[in-house]
């Protein structure tokens, strides 16, 4: 093939180099205006060398956002193009590259880092601790998800996107039946944002383990970060499954290895094993924070201690056992015998029972609460509904030989459809809107907020509550078109509009964030929200170092008893404290991986062999390197406090 | 930085004690890692199309000089850490060349099994059975090699700036990698190697 043919879009289509256009403007318009407003010395200084925990939290956060919005696009794309029977919008192929890069956007670059960004942000605060246990390698994490992420996402405009599906099924996303690079991308950029989060994952863990405040042991362990501990284990464990799948799968593609391939000993069903061991403990990553993040909004707008800490601690533990061992549920159609169905479908239904136990104890926390509607708690009330209708339609499918009919139809869609959002996209939109404040010093406009809230969580009913229908009518999943006598049109009809409905509502969170920074006010206190947790303990915004003093801790709720028992969270002098330094190895490195990503897409190997030796470079100049930190003084420490304290 | 005499070097400050749980923890990643590619060769022993079979390929010299060089590895990178431990840096350095030796030994005699494998018709893009071999030996292979790596700028660290609580930890986190390896190698060892020749 010629040289630059490789680069071009199998399937030109307007839309796309419309795109490319504007991706282009848009980047010359970012490099003029951070040139003409002088601001690069500022962002490399305070960002793209920071090691501070919460500096990295909303860089997670924005990229999530940003990603929200462009696998949204996706997803109006589809509603549009299945609106109406024999609609030419997309064309089949184009449509297959839409479905697959909306799955993969969603679950990998905007539920995850979303969620990890919020983790980044909470965790350390809500345990006491001055920052995580290794701040360098928390950006390594960050920069490494982040160049992944762009990775896959420049596919669509240089070689194609992939178009096999986010399960990327064998012998689908092969060679013979997946022509362009996109399956290359799929394969790379994936890895590399997988190993960031695997880093993630170990960090988190050290820090929760060995970093928490004085008295915090783990029955007193805030709900969230008990979710963040268990989350953490799950990637500690399933993620190096994938990248095994994603490596032996960029063999087979690039090298012409035989793992999955129809002849030669290779077997397809192994990819559909691997990708389902580690994908679904991912589905448990992104849920079993959400349950954290509602229990804290939940017991805190209720006004109440929640309900069953340990019941919750232990159904938790006990649906992360079980993610692990439910994986062939997602391919009983496949081939494997009764016996082997049976088990798989025992165990799925048995997540319902401690899944069941946290609902629970969620109303429990409601009765006798005093119940104050703000947007989180908007959030969290409608989670519990729409939830429990995920749920249950999850055991439906749960059901082996029912499943015979309904799976990979509609039903299947709207089914996770109906766990993923209110799941995890309406906890991060609660939790998001609910530390705002302590990330920026004000509070977002709750009439705005409310109004996103009614859009997004009518819109999504409406969108995704015809699939169940259409689906049992037999509307197959991943179909581009269909023809008028199916009767599917009119439904279709309908989730168009609801997706429309959640578009305005995503769109009114944008102009929420404008709004707000213009306009809110910045005299707030530390608390705004009277909470309980010792994230809110600390100043707003929040210094360097978080604590001055690191706290001690003799509940559940130290914070809450601080406030209303008078216990004394603060004692002792403030000593000297000692603080990681900035570094621009992390943001280099993963520049670097990008860089080999790119080579190995596109098979240029010089490039590629080339970016390994950098990467390696940069790891042993981080070996000899020496960087013992530095120590904010005391004097510099009572400075800042005074200062914060003035503010109020 | 605080650093607790009571403990060993490596031990001494809290950053060191957070680097060495996080390396467990790490380690917990590599077995599932590992387990990983032992069930991809599982499931793709038998699929052996027309390419050779292990049988066929497995020989015993070679796999008793690898085994012997790297078990001997695990044992003199323990002598080094005693070594360290006792505050006696030239036996550690010593001990941690002879180990990084025995790795090169190891992975030369790896290279040249993979040179004859490939003599004998038997390549990666044979068969789906070469596919997982040359994956897992390939993988454990290359654990080696950045080892080796490792080790050698660990001994100019420790050469150049002596035992210091950083230096110590850096090796000690080493040995773990090290004697991981080594583990590693035993299943390799019995599950591949020996069950292949049965």
């Amino acid at each position: 093939m010629d040289y630059f043919d490789r680069f071009a879009v199998p399937h030109p289509s307007p839309a796309i180099y419309a795109s490319m256009v504007a991706i282009g403007l848009t980047m010359i318009a970012v490099v003029a205006g951070i040139t003409y407003f002088k601001k690069w010395g500022y962002l490399w200084r305070e960002w793209l060398t920071t090691v501070d925990h919460k500096r990295i939290g909303i860089m997670y956060i924005l990229a999530a956002l940003l990603m929200l919005f462009r696998g949204g696009v996706d997803a109006l794309m589809m509603r549009a193009q299945t609106a109406i029977p024999d609609n030419g919008l997309l064309d089949g192929q184009h449509y297959n590259e839409v479905f697959t890069t909306h799955g993969v956007v969603m679950i990998l670059f905007m539920a995850m880092p979303f969620i990890i960004g919020l983790m980044n942000i909470v965790t350390p605060l809500q345990i006491g601790a001055r920052d995580v246990a290794f701040p360098r390698l928390n950006a390594v994490s960050f920069w490494l998800f982040f160049m992944g992420a762009m990775l896959f996402n420049i596919s669509f405009v240089v070689g194609g996107s992939p178009d096999a599906g986010w399960t990327s099924y064998f012998p689908l996303a092969s060679n013979d039946f997946s022509e362009s690079v996109g399956s290359n991308y799929y394969a790379i950029a994936i890895q590399i944002a997988g190993i960031g989060t695997l880093l993630t994952g170990i960090n988190f863990i050290v820090t929760i383990l060995k970093m928490r405040a004085p008295g915090m042991n783990l029955m007193k362990m805030p709900m969230f970060t008990w979710s963040i501990l268990i989350t953490n284990f799950i990637i500690v464990f399933a993620f190096p499954v994938l990248t095994v799948a994603l490596a032996l799968m960029t063999m087979d593609r690039l090298f012409g290895t035989q793992f999955f391939t129809m002849a030669n000993g290779g077997s397809d069903m192994l990819w559909a094993n691997l990708f389902w061991v580690w994908g679904h403990p991912e589905v448990y990553i992104v849920i079993l924070p959400a349950f954290g993040i509602y229990s804290e909004i939940i017991s805190t707008f209720a006004r109440r201690n929640l309900y069953g800490y340990n019941s919750m601690v232990i159904s938790m533990v006990a649906i992360s056992t079980l993610s692990f061992i439910v994986w062939a549920h997602h391919f009983y159609t496949m081939g494997h015998g009764a016996m082997v169905n049976g088990i798989f479908s025992i165990t799925t239904m048995a997540i319902a029972v401690p899944t069941g136990v946290k609902i629970f104890n969620w109303l429990f926390t409601l009765w006798k609460g005093k119940i104050v509607f703000t947007v989180p708690m908007l959030y969290s009330l409608a989670f519990i509904p729409i939830f429990t209708l995920g749920g249950v339609t999850g055991v439906m499918l749960a059901m082996a030989s029912a499943d015979y009919q309904y799976h990979n139809t509609m039903f299947l869609v709207a089914h996770f459809h109906y766990v993923l959002i209110p799941g995890t996209v309406f906890a991060v939109l609660a939790g998001f809107t609910y530390w705002w404040p302590k990330m920026f010093g004000f509070m977002l406009s709750e009439k705005i907020g409310k109004w996103s809230f009614w859009f997004i969580t009518i819109g999504f009913n409406v969108t995704f509550f015809p699939m169940f229908i259409t689906g049992l009518d037999g509307q197959a999943r991943r179909m581009y078109t269909y023809s008028e006598s199916t009767g599917y049109g009119p439904l279709n009809m309908l989730s168009f509009v609801g997706a429309i409905g959640l578009a305005i509502g995503f769109a009114l969170i944008v102009y929420n964030i404008y709004w707000s920074t213009r306009y809110a006010s910045r005299n707030i206190s530390n608390d705004p929200w009277d909470a309980r947790s010792l994230e809110w303990a600390t100043h707003t915004p929040i210094p360097e170092y978080n604590f001055a003093i690191v706290p001690t801790v003799d509940s559940t709720e130290a914070f809450w008893d601080s406030k209303k028992k008078g216990f004394k969270l603060f004692g002792g002098k403030v000593e000297k404290i000692h603080m990681p330094n900035n570094s621009g190895v992390p943001f280099i490195m993963s520049c670097i991986f990008f860089v080999w990503g790119f080579a190995m897409v596109f098979s240029m190997w010089i490039i590629a062999i080339i970016a390994t030796i950098g990467i390696f470079a940069c790891m042993i100049h981080r070996s000899f390197e020496k960087d013992h930190g530095r120590y904010i003084s005391v004097e510099e420490i009572e400075e800042t406090e005074n200062k914060l304290r003035g503010a109020k | 930085m605080k650093i607790d005499n009571s403990l060993p070097l490596e031990y001494s400050t809290e950053e060191n004690r957070l680097k060495i749980f996080g390396f467990w923890i790490f380690l917990g990643a590599e077995i599932a890692l590992f387990a990983t590619l032992f069930a991809t060769y599982f499931v793709l022993v038998d699929g052996t199309g027309n390419g050779p079979t292990g049988e066929h390929l497995f020989k015993l010299p070679t796999l008793m000089f690898q085994t012997i060089f790297l078990l001997t590895s695990s044992f003199t990178i323990g002598l080094g850490i005693n070594a360290m431990r006792l505050g006696r840096q030239k036996a550690t350095i010593g001990f941690f060349i002879i180990t990084l030796i025995l790795g090169l030994g190891f992975l030369g005699v790896e290279i040249y099994e993979f040179v004859e494998y490939v003599h004998e018709g038997a390549t990666i893009q044979t068969s789906a059975f070469l596919s997982s071999l040359f994956t897992l030996l390939g993988t454990h292979g290359a654990h080696v090699t950045l080892g080796l790596f490792w080790g050698t700028f660990i001994v100019m660290q420790i050469k150049k700036r002596g035992m210091t609580p950083e230096t110590t930890n850096k090796a000690f986190i080493f040995s773990l990698y090290w004697h991981f390896l080594d583990v590693v190698w035993i299943f390799i060892f019995s599950f591949v190697y020996l069950k292949g020749m049965m």
